[in-house]
């Protein structure tokens, strides 16, 4: 048995029961990064020196504690580097900060730590989390573990090829407008966006302020339960966390599915979405609807006007949030400059790519004068009205069922050119956002031999229903979704 | 003065009807904005971004589509006000960790190029 | 009939004030507030450094502070209220925007009424709103030549509260009388030390001066860099000499911009540098939910108010019966006020403690550059020395020198009566003894005041004073002698 194949519940346990140790663990997840990632390129940074540390002292503790102990103490985990990591640079996948260690935990960290997690590196992404595919990386492209010619989605593609690939037991991404749940979907793993202000933002690097949240990459629903409610709860120095109450999901997610009503929204199976993709979302429905759910179609229709609603807001908020890059606290700074002026322009301008230029233009550009109230007041409108469509819809359902992405993961290069058929990558996942819900996505078959992803959107605080839902559909699916790996294969 | 003058004209200048603007991105437009963020753009991005963000903004048009006189709109869609914290003091970072990713310094300040000739 | 140039042209003044508030933690952390007590860079934390991920949460005092400024301002304090993010990248804004407020301000239209000394107009208040103060940036030329900054971010994110008057202002003396008034008045509320030598308190005005008879045009002058009231006076009436000469060479070549006062050459300098344009983009911070002031909590912060300087000294007039002038220098401070009440309560000769006050304390007050929260005289201790004067046991001329010594030593007044033997001397039957005496030996004095030279008694007085050392209560000296040189 290869260590890290296992699940955060199967590694608990062992570890719970002495059979195994967290070093052990560790070296095993270290050795398929050490194996895997040349092809791969997951992580921006591996901290083997400070994760076998870690290992040991959680299995110190582990002696100690025996099965009173943490249930993520000394399982081994991937961090996107958009989160900030004590001591640990912490670069956005950006050339800006290439060389940025922060002198604080993000909240989640905090958390995490408590717990004794063993971080062993830091994921790639789009740059400051602005993409679907990972290309846009400053650094490299994280390849698909299932065919490393395709993408792996993103922006938190580092994460998810990480724990499709064995390479860490969790992760944690970041989902802006599907950040999570379109790379789970396209490595085949379950990957969870809390309703906006269950996680706290603290320490993570803002890319969009109204629509960011911080999930987990998991191999599994239970595994997910875990670490949400690892992560979640009220936190003072996010002055948009949510107060609610964190629910027990590991418990939560064993409910009995039968009578909760499911909406299927029409817009989501128009123009676009790949025939396949269809066919293996409508199966899985199926299946759910023999397990007693009813279904049920719904309407959202402002969908059609939800990307373009999205792609004014978050890089709007975007422009704002990237003014901090300016070369003079930290980060990447021109050295070929004259002036103040000539000074930020010039660090901004070789210290940023293509897409995040493109978006700072975008937002920048939504705000000015002349432009703000078709722009960006409009969107902010029309958020009113796609927020109200869900509101509609949950009247009627428990939660909405939907693919997470139309396609399967594309070619590298395919879209990188095209910003709109790019941005098409998320159109299923960023209402969500815009709506500020719930969601998780999770494997629902093969097609091309490439994972699809299966979507639950859910009210907001619902995370149980969703994880129930997903949980059930695990249950009666009764399949695992394994890439082949060329180097240190499971099973 | 300046300041509720400014906020009334930009107020004026931003009360431009849905009908009003046009999408065309000139090269202009890229440029103003490009300063407005202050991003140093080469003549071929100046180029590529033109045509791109012409892309991006007529789609946008979209929106116009939508009548939404009466919609308020959406900042957050947390129902949260009033969060606020004590006026209490908590201590601040370590000196060394401040000046830590500093490009540059002089001794415990961060050194920039000449903000202002007087 | 000729018109003067005054005449001619009429003054156009709207002020902006920065005033830092007197916080113990910053305005969206928790570092301390009390920045300039710090070396460089040491109070500072990632959310007022800016770092990535860092994120602002509202100060709670900061909220009651405006809103009570607000209040003294006669303001409207809508329910609702936002913050919103301001873009401008400067060096010492270290997120690139300042978190401000745009449309929806804790307070919107009030006013303020000034002195009757100083015209006694009142001046529209536009809003006051609240911001964050950016970090601190200092020039440095070095010997080389080369000319760099640096820059301290320890007042980044001090709590900084925005009013904005009108256009009402009419003079430079009047925009000067403003800002003494607001200052008074956030003194007053205790929620900023208002001093404007430390930049505590900032005066931007703007100013345009325009033909009498014609509408005001949309040019506007900016001047900065004033730090103190009489700095934004004389600054505004070199601009409005300076904008009247223009005007009157007969062609109007003026231009908005941004001028800087220059204390040491008494001018203004136009500041017009090579920037990238502004736009600030003003829209929602997403990361602070708007603020829903209710009723009850508007209620409970009005009920909290000290009573206002002008509120006070009406019921000085009207309560302890001073004049206008008298009531305005005892209420310019809020601990002078509370000072003459305890001792007017004291020595129940209000009229009393104001004349001592008004023509000594605060004269030696000022000398010695002392507040009167460190004055060495109690209100208690004055108050005892009034009733000494009052019950005859020292003379107002005694009194005068037993006050410098209170003043400079913190003694009592019978203390230092008592030891320097300065009580009067009251005493009918000593008086009667020394005066007989004083009579005998001067008896050309005498033969004065019996041919009918009524002045001869005032030697007389003096003779018996310098025979006593000045002790004797000069009302007994004086019947005395009246009696004595009539039974003579
Ligand atoms: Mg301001
Ligand atoms: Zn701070």
């Amino acid at each position: 048995m290869n260590l890290n194949a296992l699940t955060i519940h199967q590694a608990q346990d062992l570890l719970r029961r002495g059979e195994i140790s967290s070093l052990q663990l560790t070296e095993a997840v270290l050795a398929q990064i050490e194996s895997l990632d040349e092809s791969i390129h997951a992580f921006v940074t591996v901290t083997a020196a400070e994760a076998r540390a870690q290992a040991q002292a959680a299995d110190a503790r582990l002696a100690q504690d025996g099965v009173a102990a943490p249930p993520l103490l000394g399982i081994p985990a991937a961090i996107k580097d958009v989160v900030s990591t004590k001591g640990v640079r912490t670069t956005c996948s950006s050339r800006m900060l290439e060389d940025y260690v922060p002198p604080y935990d993000a909240t989640v960290m905090e958390k995490l730590n408590a717990q004794g997690i063993v971080l062993v590196g830091k994921t790639n992404m789009d740059e400051f989390a602005m993409g679907s595919s990972t290309e846009h990386s400053a650094f490299f492209t994280t390849r698909n573990p299932w065919d490393r010619e395709r993408v792996p989605g993103g922006s938190s593609g580092g994460s998810a090829a990480a724990v499709a690939a064995d390479q860490a037991i969790f992760a944690l991404g970041s989902d802006t407008g599907g950040s999570i749940r379109q790379p789970a979907a396209l490595c085949g793993v379950v990957g969870m966006k809390p309703t906006y202000g269950r996680v706290s933002r603290y320490g993570l690097v803002a890319f969009a302020s109204s629509l960011d949240q911080i999930g987990p990459f998991t191999k599994d629903v239970t595994d997910c339960a875990i670490v949400l409610e690892a992560i979640c709860g009220h936190d003072p120095r996010d002055a948009t966390s949510a107060p609610n109450p964190v629910p027990n999901w590991p418990e939560a997610l064993k409910q009995d599915v039968r009578g909760l009503r499911l909406g299927v929204p029409r817009e989501y199976f128009g123009a676009g979405i790949d025939p396949e993709v269809e066919q293996a979302v409508r199966t899985a429905i199926d299946q759910l609807a023999g397990l007693g759910v009813a279904v049920e179609d719904v309407s959202l229709p402002h969908t059609d006007h939800a990307l373009a609603t999205y792609y004014i807001i978050a890089p709007a908020e975007a422009s704002a949030n990237l003014a901090r890059y300016d070369g003079i606290r930290y980060g990447y700074a021109a050295q070929d400059a004259e002036t103040m002026w000539d000074a930020y322009s010039r660090t901004r301008g070789q210290g940023f790519g293509s897409e995040v230029k493109r978006r700072i233009l975008v937002g920048t550009h939504a705000l000015s004068s002349g432009y703000y109230d078709a722009y960006y007041l409009k969107a902010q409108k029309v958020r009113t009205l796609i927020a109200a469509d869900f509101q509609e819809a949950f009247e009627r359902v428990d939660a909405i069922v939907c693919p997470t992405s139309a396609t399967v993961a594309f070619k590298i290069g395919e879209r990188i050119d095209d910003p709109i058929s790019m941005y098409l990558s998320d159109l299923y996942t960023l209402p969500g956002n815009v709506a500020g819900l719930p969601g998780v996505s999770q494997p629902c078959g093969l097609v091309q031999g490439l994972p699809v992803g299966l979507q639950f959107i859910g009210k907001p605080y619902d995370e149980s229903t969703l994880l129930r839902l997903a949980y059930a559909y695990e249950q009666v699916s009764g399949k695992s979704y394994k890439p082949a790996l060329s180097q240190g294969a499971p099973h | 003065m300046r300041r509720y003058n400014q906020f009334e004209a930009t107020k004026g200048k931003r009360a431009v009807k849905d009908s009003d603007h046009t999408t065309t991105i000139t090269r202009a437009d890229v440029q103003h904005v490009a300063n407005l963020a202050r991003l140093a753009l080469s003549a071929e991005e100046e180029e590529r971004f033109q045509h791109q963000l012409s892309a991006v903004f007529e789609h946008f048009q979209k929106l116009s589509d939508l009548d939404t006189e009466q919609i308020p709109p959406t900042a957050q869609v947390i129902p949260l006000t009033n969060v606020m914290r004590p006026d209490a003091v908590e201590p601040s970072l370590p000196e060394q960790d401040v000046l830590a990713n500093a490009p540059d310094r002089e001794g415990d300040q961060f050194r920039v190029r000449a903000i202002l000739e007087f | 009939m000729e018109t003067t140039v005054a005449e001619k042209y009429r003054t156009v003044i709207g002020l902006e004030f920065h005033v830092q508030l007197l916080t113990e933690s910053k305005m969206f952390c928790r570092c301390s507030a009390q920045y300039a007590a710090n070396p460089p860079n040491t109070v500072v934390c990632p959310v007022c450094l800016g770092l990535p991920g860092a994120l602002p949460v509202i100060n709670e005092k900061v909220i009651e502070c405006i809103v009570m400024t607000g209040m003294a301002l006669n303001c409207n304090i809508p329910e609702f209220a936002k913050f919103d993010r301001k873009n401008y990248p400067y060096p010492d804004l270290p997120k690139g925007y300042q978190i401000s407020q745009y449309d929806l301000p804790f307070c919107v239209a009030g006013s303020l009424e000034l002195d009757e000394e100083d015209g006694g107009r009142t001046i529209g208040i536009t809003r006051v709103h609240q911001e964050e103060d950016t970090a601190k940036s200092t020039h440095v030329t070095a010997p080389s030549g080369e000319r760099y900054s640096l820059v301290d971010f320890n007042r980044s994110g001090v709590p900084l509260m925005e009013v904005v008057t009108e256009p009402d202002v009419a003079s430079p003396e009047e925009a000067a009388a403003l800002g003494r008034k607001l200052r008074q008045i956030v003194r007053y509320l205790g929620i900023s030390t208002g001093n404007m030598e430390d930049g505590a308190m900032r005066c931007d005005a703007n100013i345009s001066v325009w033909p009498a008879d014609a509408p005001t045009g949309n040019i506007k002058v900016e001047v900065k860099n004033m730090n103190s009231f009489r700095a934004v006076e004389r600054a505004l009436f070199f601009e409005q000499e300076r904008q009247t000469r223009i005007l009157e060479s007969g062609a109007d070549t003026r231009v908005t911009e941004t001028r800087g006062w220059v204390e040491t050459t008494g001018e203004t300098v136009s500041q017009r540098i090579k920037e990238a344009a502004h736009d600030y983009r003003y829209f929602p911070e997403p990361d602070l939910p708007p603020l829903q002031l209710t009723q009850d909590w508007i209620e409970t912060v009005r009920a909290s108010l000290p009573e206002l300087p002008a509120a006070k000294k009406q019921r000085f007039m009207a309560e302890y019966d001073l004049s206008a002038y008298d009531a305005g220098l005892l209420t310019q401070s809020r601990d002078l006020a509370a000072y003459f009440e305890a001792a007017s309560d004291r020595a129940k000769n209000a009229k009393a403690v104001a004349n001592w006050m008004s023509r000594n304390l605060l004269r030696r007050l000022n000398e010695s550059d002392t507040e009167i929260t460190e004055c060495r005289i109690s209100p208690e201790a004055l108050a005892e020395m009034i009733t000494l004067i009052e019950s005859g046991e020292i003379s107002n001329r005694m009194a005068q020198e037993v006050f410098d010594q209170m003043f400079d030593t913190g003694k009592s007044a019978p203390a230092i009566v008592k030891e320097q033997g300065l009580a009067q001397i009251s005493d009918e039957s000593e008086l009667e003894g020394i005066v007989a005496q004083v009579i005998a030996e001067n008896p050309a004095a005498v033969q004065d005041f019996n041919q009918g030279k009524k002045r001869a008694i005032g030697f007389l007085v003096g003779q018996v004073m310098k025979a006593t050392r000045g002790k004797a209560n000069p009302g007994i000296v004086n019947q005395k002698l009246q009696e004595q040189l009539r039974q003579s």
